[in-house]
């Protein structure tokens, strides 16, 4: 069950700006940066790509096999690449999980300040 | 009414009474009532979140779509898929980090101003509403349909049951009330869509083939184009649809029922993949009732194509089939209202009620008590103006709803966890110039006016070209928000510090 937010004095003793300028935290946001910043390009583009083709132009509706077009091939293959994207994701907060507590367990338990 | 029907449907009535019976038993604090004390596991998270996301529209209405659109009906099977993404990689676990019951809450957490969490509740509660009378518009027209009842009644029925489980079981009946239900109706989707392809040996191409001939569109029916013709309309749907899920009020809340980030982001997978499978499968059911039942068959049933699935169950699995179909309609459709019902009434109980009258000091009896008077009042607000709301068009409701929520909601929340220059002044103007904006351009639009009668909400010319004005509103939105925030000298940098801290750590201390 999560903890609500303690008293404002406890918050007072945590620096946050010195955890926040810490390297090891740092190092946190940039790999989070690395690993979000462009799945999320890709897959916005990915997904625009599809009513984009579509409205401007019919090249999608050459079949592939028997009567599945393309346009149908691009369709299913949005929900391959969601649950794709889905499984690197876990695999990756999980590092991101064992630093974050890293974080936590050695500076802020600590006090930020230490 | 078919015995078998009406069985089914005291069924589903009766298992979500003993639910609420044993939530009511366990529901003790504040937290239990808005977020089941933050104690469901990742699992039964997950399967809330597609309960709660499933709508009888998701149902009926893409099943509908496909049926009587091809390709164009399957736009929003993907648009509101993919949106899971934006939720896992951009806000699930931030605002579970952050946030305690709201939305606000989050907002809140770096901000503290009651101007910002006033905005925030005004948002949630305009699109709660609207989307709300959406919802049990839809329901007492299709409960009409399936069980052959007068509207108001209807309407009632799930008035009163979604009052019942909300007011006594909190989110806790809530919670499981969907998991049922998102269970039920995932049994429905693979049960018919094993039907269907069982008539083509399995062979996905034959089925292609088939439709090809099965309906007026003939060759055309495979391509995309039949519905949406429009180029910048049918981006902006997509919009609206990929952007407005990571806003919407009751799916934001459902990350405040676990116990941690990790456990947020566990569920959004279970989400995932079930609404994932859930998307796929409207395919076979939409191609499924093209061919069995026929378009001009689904169109005279209903015109809006709502009956294309309980109409295909009937085709080729009789009447039981057509029974459970229905009744699981019926579970999808108050398992969606409860969850709106318990999202509104925190906006007014919570973050109106507790925070800026109470000013936060309200005792656990009082908020206690004002959560349950919240969702009395928006039960009963709700059920009213769906009963008047009868013989309006309501479709463009629903896209309002997602408008704001990508407009006006999720600018505020990626700002907030992401944007170091951030201030109070940008949340205001960002929440505002997105719900204004979304507001004004769609009762502009088509959908509000249509110079055909009967096709819209009134007769006349639209004056905006949109649909669904998201490619306009949603840039409104985070340009308000940017420029609110430069306007304004203010900035707490030490503030942000410990939000990113506490949102990227998940600290709590």
């Amino acid at each position: 069950m999560a903890q609500p937010k303690l008293s404002s004095e406890k918050d007072n003793r945590v620096d946050f700006e010195r955890v926040e300028s810490s390297p090891q935290f740092k190092k946190l946001m940039e790999n989070k940066k690395k690993f979000i910043v462009p799945m999320t390009i890709f897959f916005l583009v990915f997904y625009f790509l599809l009513p984009i083709s579509t409205s401007y132009g019919t090249f999608l509706n050459t079949p592939v096999f028997g009567d599945i077009t393309w346009a149908w091939v691009f369709a299913v293959a949005q929900f391959v690449m969601t649950w794709v994207i889905c499984s690197i994701y876990v695999k990756k907060a999980n590092t991101f999980d064992k630093d974050a507590d890293q974080i936590v367990n050695e500076q802020i338990e600590k006090g930020g300040n230490a | 009414m078919d015995p078998v029907v009406i069985v089914l449907f005291l069924a589903i009535v009766l298992l979500t009474l003993v639910i609420t019976y044993y939530a009511a038993k366990r529901t003790k604090s504040t937290g239990d009532f808005y977020t089941a004390g933050g104690g469901l596991t990742g699992w039964q998270n997950g399967l809330a979140i597609a309960g709660d996301y499933l709508s009888a529209a998701s149902f009926l209405g893409i099943a509908g779509a496909i049926a009587l659109n091809g390709f164009d009906g399957f736009f929003y099977s993907i648009g509101f898929l993919i949106a899971y993404l934006v939720v896992l990689l951009l806000v699930a676990e931030p605002l579970r980090n952050l946030g305690k019951y709201t939305l606000a809450d989050m907002i809140n957490s770096r901000f503290n101003a009651k101007r910002v969490r006033g905005a925030a509740a005004l948002s949630t509660i305009t699109i709660v509403l609207f989307y709300m009378i959406a919802q049990l518009v839809g329901a007492g027209a299709l409960i009409q349909l399936l069980f052959d009842i007068p509207y108001w009644i209807a309407v009632l029925i799930v008035g009163v049951m979604m009052t019942i489980y909300v007011l006594f079981g909190g989110m806790i009946a809530t919670s499981w009330v969907q998991i049922t239900k998102a269970v039920l109706l995932m049994a429905g989707m693979v049960i018919i869509s094993f039907i269907v392809l069982m008539k083509f040996n399995f062979n996905i191409g034959a089925m292609f083939s088939e439709v090809k001939t099965a309906t007026s569109h003939g060759a055309d029916y495979l391509n995309p184009g039949i519905k949406y013709d429009d180029p910048l309309g049918t981006i902006s749907l997509m919009l609206a649809l990929v952007l407005g899920t990571a806003g919407l009020p009751h799916i934001l809340m459902r990350f405040f029922t676990v116990k941690d980030a990790k456990t947020a982001r566990s569920s959004v997978i279970t989400a995932t993949w079930t609404i994932g499978i859930f998307y796929i499968l409207t395919l076979f059911l939409g191609f499924g009732a093209a061919i069995y039942v026929g378009q001009s068959e689904i169109l005279a049933a209903n015109p809006g194509g709502n009956m294309a699935a309980p109409l295909l169950a009937e085709a080729i699995g009789g009447n039981i089939l057509f029974a459970f179909i229905s009744a699981v309609a019926f579970a999808t459709i108050l398992a969606v209202v409860a969850g709106l019902v318990l999202s509104g009434a925190s906006a007014f109980a919570h973050d109106i009620y507790g925070e800026i009258i109470k000013k936060g000091k309200a005792s656990e009896r009082e908020q206690m008590l004002a959560a349950r008077y919240a969702a009395l009042g928006v039960s009963v607000l709700s059920i009213l103006l769906s009963l008047g709301a009868q013989y309006l068009n309501v479709a463009f409701l629903v896209s309002l709803a997602f408008c704001i929520a990508a407009s006006a909601n999720l600018p505020v929340i990626l700002y907030t966890v992401y944007w170091k220059r951030f201030n109070t002044s940008g949340a205001i103007w960002a929440l505002l110039s997105g719900l204004g904006s979304a507001l004004i351009l769609v009762s502009m639009s088509p959908s509000v006016f249509s110079p055909v009668e009967g096709a819209a909400l009134f007769v006349g010319n639209p004056i905006f070209p949109l649909d669904n004005p998201a490619l306009v509103s949603v840039p409104l939105g985070f340009l308000g928000g940017y420029f609110g925030t430069i306007f304004s000298k203010e900035y707490d940098f030490k503030k942000y510090a410990e939000v990113k801290v506490r949102a990227n750590t998940g600290y709590r201390g």
